[in-house]
């Protein structure tokens, strides 16, 4: 394991792409329990379509796919917001009709215009090679500010998390601070989805959280615990993705299904313990 | 001048009028109950006291420095709560949000507060526990703590004791009536219980899309529409 470690980090690129995506499993872990907590996973998955969408655009139009993935991302995740507070219309199909819609979109452009290639595979299920000096640099001070923020603001997304309408009622501006998480998970998705895919990147954000939810108890803990999942989740799964040569996305995500049940296993060992 | 002042106010949900003709006043140290059946109003008042909700006409005063973001609010629990990973002292401390201002983080004043509020609804010992794991009587304690924590002038209370069993019941009646005498909190409870209004508040409200009775308690239970609600019982 360590030599394997050893020999993809003699690898420029590979290491580029390890320190690009051990921050956003970071950032997608710690916000994710924010996410999840508040019902909103399916926003998670939401935005990643509509980026997928926003990237295929970008990539037909030769525009640097970052620049406009990221503002549009952000402006469908306040639709996607609205929606699910609204009791109006079922927030939940929205946001499916949303996603969906979408992801034809982005296919539709592509095989009008270039065609299905690996620039659009790569989109929909990750590929560490995508991932430019560039794009790295920018990836990895964004994600820095989403980390610094959420540190700054965890007392509030505590509270607004945890009891929404208690929060509004003292006269906390709630709504300023879904919209930060709002913007935060949308940084996030873009981030993430070239390396993770479109398809995969959801599970970032939610399996971390669940797994914590397994074994903590407190709302620190879970944090703590999620940020540990996810960091070892991906370190994990790269190194599968490195020695099968499978694709990095699925292989993290398997180690995170993984993770997950012996999570959950141990939970329910405790549980009976205690009971007892 | 009364902590809150209602004139002839109403509010609306879609175009369609909820609940009007309200005038009453809540006085400083007032234990005043809103009672009535389900969609009656009394949530949508309530939103309007919290100021979620600005009335169609007429208007909501406050007086005595106070403003919205000093009113201490106990919601009616959701289920998305019921597996929520938080510590108690989480709990409450998120309570103290509102005088947090620019600063990031708590404080060490904030934190003691905490602390006090959860030692006043007799929860000490259970600073540490998960919330998801307490009873629902010891879940209700621990939500009316971080409602202290917010303020001290004023909690409004939405169905309390809802989900609890008779004894829980009871012994949270105590402790707000404890908080209410003892610590001169103000109290505004909401509940469909007119028993409960009538013997454990000082004020009674009783609302029916307009308001029906609003006075003392004792003059609830003399009242045509208190024996009415009450069943003909007389204390």
């Amino acid at each position: 394991m360590i030599n394997v470690l050893r020999e993809m980090l003699s690898y420029p690129f590979l290491v580029r792409a390890l320190t690009v995506g051990l921050l956003v499993a970071l950032c997608a872990s710690l916000l994710g329990v924010s996410l999840v907590l508040k019902r909103f996973s399916m926003i998670g998955d939401g935005l990643s379509h509509v980026g997928f969408g926003a990237l295929a655009i970008a990539s037909v139009v030769g525009i640097a796919p970052l620049y406009l993935a990221i503002p549009v991302c952000i402006a469908a995740s306040f639709l996607l917001l609205r929606m699910s507070e609204s009791t109006r219309i079922k927030g939940d199909a929205a946001i499916a009709m949303l996603s969906a819609g979408a992801l034809a979109i982005g296919i539709m452009v592509v095989s009008m215009t270039t065609g299905m290639n690996t620039d659009v595979y790569n989109y929909m299920f990750g590929s560490i090679l995508s991932l430019s000096a560039a794009d790295a640099t920018l990836s990895i001070m964004l994600s820095s500010v989403v980390l610094v923020l959420f540190v700054l603001f965890y007392p509030r997304l505590f509270a607004v998390t945890f009891d929404e309408t208690f929060s509004r009622a003292t006269g906390i501006p709630t709504r300023v601070y879904n919209a930060a998480l709002a913007t935060l998970a949308s940084v996030t998705v873009v981030l993430g989805m070239r390396m993770m895919g479109a398809l995969l990147i959801s599970s970032l954000i939610i399996f971390p959280v669940l797994t914590a939810m397994r074994i903590g108890k407190r709302y620190l803990s879970v944090t703590l615990l999620s940020a540990a999942v996810a960091v070892a989740g991906f370190i994990l799964g790269m190194v599968v993705s490195y020695v099968y040569e499978a694709p990095s996305g699925a292989s993290i995500v398997c180690v995170n299904i993984v993770l997950f049940l012996l999570f959950a296993v141990a939970g329910a060992i405790r549980n009976a313990v205690t009971k007892k | 001048m009364s902590l809150i002042q209602v004139n002839n106010a109403a509010f609306r949900y879609d175009g369609k009028e909820v609940v009007s003709e309200l005038n009453f006043k809540v006085e400083r140290c007032d234990y005043l109950c809103i009672v009535g059946e389900n969609g009656s109003g009394k949530s949508t008042l309530v939103k309007g006291l919290l100021g979620l909700k600005t009335p169609h006409s007429g208007e909501i005063t406050f007086g005595e420095g106070l403003t919205a973001r000093q009113i201490g609010y106990l919601p009616q629990q959701k289920e998305s709560q019921r597996d929520f990973p938080a510590s108690v002292q989480e709990v409450v401390l998120s309570g103290t949000l509102n005088s947090l201002g620019f600063r990031p983080f708590y404080t060490r004043a904030q934190r003691s507060n905490a602390l006090a509020q959860i030692e006043r609804v007799g929860m000490s010992q259970h600073k540490n526990a998960a919330f998801r794991e307490l009873s629902g009587g010891q879940q209700q304690r621990a939500l009316l703590a971080r409602a202290l924590a917010a303020t001290q002038k004023l909690l409004i209370l939405d169905e309390p004791i809802a989900s609890l069993d008779p004894v829980a019941a009871a012994d949270m009646y105590h402790l707000i009536e404890e908080i209410n005498k003892h610590h001169g909190v103000t109290v505004i409870m909401v509940s469909h219980d007119p028993h409960a209004a009538a013997h454990e508040a000082g004020k009674v409200l009783h609302l029916e899309h307009r308001q029906l009775f609003y006075g003392s308690a004792a003059d609830y239970r003399k009242s045509e529409i208190g024996k009415r609600f009450l069943g003909g019982e007389s204390r």
